[in-house]
């Protein structure tokens, strides 16, 4: 440990990590080093995704990325996804999941919102199998993902409805 | 943590039962914002780790410590000898070292724990710590501890319970007689929310706070008081944020060791097991063996079961004695049945320990009577379907424990209404490869694929059983048309949360409930496992809204010089059925607070006879499940396409709840069919990761189609019986048949692997 620092921008803000260990990964950095617990670890070995962050606008596991290699990087966790400048209003694909029953134990539901707003930011109309293989790599234990298609579908086609024309 | 605020619900609903509330922590979970256990952390915080046994079985010659100690950052090692009290735990016996003493009985028993400023400096010490092992042979057979001989591994024996159900003729013989030998592998809960918590020394240090994932506070809470050698109200805990539990949270994992190591160093500790440890600090479902002979007569009427059963409990007793008086009185399936022979054995072995896990040893049972459900079927010329609807068990029908069946037993219903479910289209020409077995690997030929059909049908008991008085507390305070409830029940994820809100808001007629902290600050709930919480915790809930609606009608009634008993809760208002009065709850009685407990507890149960007669269990549930696969029988690989379901629930409280619950149980048990299982080699886990225990992915999920049988239970206090575990249970043996179908291999035992489709007879 030394008096060493680097810099990490999470959510728009940039961060300095002081005295920490060169080896810690992004997702321990995250949850114990700045305050953002919301981005979970469940396997340590990229299989669960429950860590899923966006790093440059990519879908990774934060538990596979050494947080020292990420100091140039744009990095936004389940804590930064909502537009709303206090993070507070739920994004379209949050309200989905709370209204389609996606969320039990809720432990991998901050992995898959980030991997669905990844998903729906790259591909605004996927189809079935499309997001089955997009969230392939996440985990859900309690659900056996039949809710959590449903909240995709629900937020895929609330994005390609248009908003209704206000009454004249 | 503070308390959980509310709206109420979607779609202008209010929000009462029937109706898909909305979770009060549903908006805190997708925004990372719910705190779990693991997201525990105090000021002046160390880390805790623990230190396992590489063995199976070993005598400890040495523990050093001292080079552990001296490492900048450690704060304490601490060993059997820093127990202060009782020095073994376990949920029926105490039987389980909180850490090795003399001997190490499983592969990653716990040796010693370490607290250190960082959870790298607490790894290096754990690898500075020098045990001395002599390594002893291993009881990894349970036939051997059945026969004798092995010597004891433990002083409470080798064989931890056995149990016969013997009834009626013993000599009889059926025109027809089929037999099986089936094997059920180890399944690991993998609840995705890893083992944490977060303990907090009292000032004084004769007292500790544990915010902790469990799925039984008070249970918990009673075996960490003995083994720290403290009262029980010097332990107090409250439940951290649970990330699933399916049985894996009922048993004491890091709980024990966070507190002694809190205690020893007067700081904050905070414990959090990896994956892979999470493999070996809790316990599996049981691995079990059955043979079986079933008799019917010609035209397929089910006379007679004759079953050996043999359940692997490993190193340490868990819930394996409950574990197997479910799985030897469910051995006839949810069919009459009025011979019986049956004979299990719950034995220890140099295994890891085993314990509960949804469907709590049903599971193991309903895939050996499935499997010869099915080869009655074939020998007396009959269809699944139709073996199924002549045998099916009806309300007055009796278990093979000579227990009468007055639960409502729609089992008939369940498999009419299953095979009325569509049967999927079939697989496309140009099926994309994702859609067919293996997937996206591409090693499947789209004409090689073979599809195949296959059923199964299940009983499962609801609460404890054996005489056990697990009894729910509750608490609801109104004032001013806003409902506080206070209860200890775990909520791990189904939504138990939700429900009391639901409760509630129908018996009060309030919008605003709110829910204090899950803590042992009021009575026991008793576990969250069983399928029993909606129905025991329900009706605890729902008893303290009712006297609290009693005193609030008596008030009202007084004020108006109007009988109580003509006044009814109408939405939102107390309205008066034979005349005018119509109040706002909210207004009725400004000023007012009233406040009410409530224990429910459900009706007495008997233990077993040593001929295993006895009215055992409170209540069963039933469900029928119809599964479509497509295999490719030369490679082995299976992709199950659809699940048709029809289960007895008694009452939808929360339709997306249940459907959740629904879809979550048949992926558990799509996975026991044809993809978990944890892999032992000399009594070592070959694959404690989930890169190599593999776990139902999206691609994996199958489509699910169910129905809900509505006929309310008159015993249940909501009407509604547990919905949790039928729905993993019978599927996995009705996925197993529908490969058997696809494929004409005999394959017995689960998971089914691929080798075991290519190669097997």
């Amino acid at each position: 440990m030394s008096n060493e620092f680097y810099r990490l921008t999470v959510n728009g803000n940039e961060h300095e990590v002081r005295d920490a260990w060169a080896g810690e990964s992004l997702m321990y950095v995250l949850r114990e080093r700045l305050g953002l617990p919301g981005t979970k670890g469940a396997c340590e070995q990229g299989e669960c995704g429950s860590c899923t962050v966006l790093m440059d606008g990519e879908a990774i596991c934060s538990c596979l990325v050494m947080a020292a290699t990420a100091v140039d990087a744009q990095i936004v966790t389940v804590e930064g996804l909502s537009s709303d400048p206090t993070h507070t209003t739920p994004t379209d694909v949050q309200q989905a999941f709370i209204d389609a029953g996606g969320v039990q134990c809720g432990f991998c539901t901050p992995g898959l919102v980030v991997a669905v707003h990844h998903l729906l930011d790259r591909n605004p109309q996927p189809t079935e199998l499309q997001i089955k293989e997009a969230i392939s790599g996440n985990i859900c234990r309690c659900t056996g993902y039949g809710r959590i298609f449903a909240a995709i579908e629900l937020a895929r086609d609330q994005r390609n409805t248009p908003p209704e024309e206000p009454a004249h | 943590m503070a308390q959980t605020s509310t709206t109420t619900s979607k779609r202008g609903e209010r929000g009462t039962l029937g109706n898909s509330a909305i979770r009060p922590d549903g908006l805190a979970k997708v925004q990372g914002r719910f705190a779990f256990s693991s997201d525990a952390w105090a000021d002046n915080m160390l880390w805790g780790a623990t230190l396992r046994s590489p063995h199976p079985h070993a005598r400890i010659i040495s523990i050093d410590v001292s080079v552990a100690l001296s490492i900048n950052g450690v704060a304490t090692v601490i060993t059997a000898a820093d127990v202060p009290g009782q020095l073994t735990y376990g949920l029926i016996a105490n039987d389980q070292p909180v850490f090795a003493k003399d001997v190490v009985r499983f592969a990653g028993e716990p040796v010693a724990a370490v607290a250190a400023d960082h959870p790298e400096t607490a790894r290096r010490a754990l690898d500075a710590i020098v045990v001395v092992y002599e390594v002893l042979p291993a009881l990894l057979d349970a036939e051997q501890a059945i026969d004798g001989s092995f010597a004891p591994i433990h002083p409470d024996g080798n064989v931890i319970r056995r149990q016969k159900v013997v009834r009626g003729d013993q000599d009889f013989v059926g025109e027809v007689v089929v037999e099986g030998t089936y094997e059920v592998g180890m399944q690991d809960q993998a609840f995705l929310g890893l083992e944490a918590a977060l303990a907090l020394p009292d000032d004084d240090g004769a007292g500790v706070e544990l915010y902790v994932a469990t799925q039984w506070l008070h249970e918990d809470q009673k075996q960490i008081a003995a083994c720290l050698g403290l009262p029980l109200e010097r332990v107090r805990l409250t439940l951290g944020g649970v990330g699933g539990a399916f049985g894996g949270r009922e048993d004491i994992s890091l709980q024990v060791h966070c507190c002694l190591l809190a205690l020893a160093t007067r700081r904050p500790i905070k414990m959090q097991y990896g994956r892979e440890e999470s493999f070996f600090g809790h316990i599996h479902r049981h691995p079990a063996s059955m043979v079986m002979r079933h008799h019917a007569d010609r035209d397929g009427t089910l006379r007679r079961v004759e079953v050996r059963a043999v359940f692997d409990g490993g190193a340490y007793a868990s819930t394996s004695s409950a574990v197997l008086i479910n799985a030897v009185t469910h051995m006839q399936g949810p069919y009459r049945c009025d011979i019986a022979t049956v004979d299990g054995y719950a034995v220890r072995s140099n295994n890891p320990p085993c314990g509960a896990m949804r469907g709590f040893g049903v599971v193991q049972a309903c895939f050996g009577h499935e499997s010869q459900m099915d080869k009655l079927a074939t020998a007396c010329g009959l269809s699944p379907v139709d073996i199924r609807l002549k045998n099916a068990m009806h309300t007055g029908d009796r278990l093979i424990t000579g227990q009468i069946v007055d639960s409502v037993a729609p089992v008939e219903r369940c498999i009419r209404e299953t095979a009325a479910i569509p049967m999927p289209a079939p697989l496309a020409q140009d099926a994309d490869s994702l859609d067919i077995p293996g997937g996206s690997g591409l090693t499947a030929q789209r004409s090689n694929i073979r599809r195949g059909v296959g059923w199964g049908v299940s009983i499962k008991n609801l609460m404890y059983s054996e005489g056990f008085d697990d009894y729910a507390t509750a608490r609801c305070h109104l004032a001013d048309g806003v409902a506080t409830l206070q209860f200890a029940t775990a909520e791990v994820g189904q939504g138990f949360v939700v429900l009391a809100q639901q409760i509630a808001r129908s018996v009060l007629g309030v919008d605003t409930v709110l829910l204090e902290p899950i803590s042992t600050a009021i009575g026991s709930a008793g576990s969250t496992s069983a399928s029993r919480q909606t129905w025991m915790s329900g009706g605890a809930v729902d008893g303290a809204c009712r006297l609290v609606r009693e005193r609030l009608f008596e008030h009202v009634a007084a004020a108006h010089q109007l009988d109580p008993l003509r006044l009814a809760i109408d939405g939102t208002d107390i309205v008066d059925t034979r005349g005018s009065l119509r109040i706002a709850v909210a207004e009725a009685a400004p000023g007012l607070v009233l406040d009410e407990t409530f224990e429910h507890h459900h009706r007495a149960t008997e233990e077993l006879d040593e001929n295993g007669q006895g009215n055992c269990h409170v209540a069963f549930a039933f469900v029928a499940h119809r599964a479509v696969v497509d295999v490719d029988p030369d490679l082995g690989l299976v992709k199950v396409v659809q699940i048709a379901t029809a289960q007895d629930v008694g009452r939808v409280l929360n339709p997306l709840a249940a459907l959740g619950q629904v879809e979550g149980g048949i992926a558990q048990g799509l996975g026991l069919a044809v993809m978990e299982e944890i892999v032992l080699k000399d009594g070592v886990m070959r694959n404690p990761s989930f890169t190599d225990y593999l776990l139902p992915t999206a691609l994996d999920a199958p489509i699910v189609v169910a129905t809900m049988i509505e006929e309310p239970e008159p015993q249940a206090p909501l009407g509604a019986k547990g919905i949790g575990e039928p729905p993993c249970i019978s599927v996995t043996p009705a996925i197993v048949a529908a490969i058997r179908d696809a494929t004409g291999k005999a394959l017995t035992r689960v998971p089914v692997r691929a080798q075991d489709i290519v190669f097997g007879d």
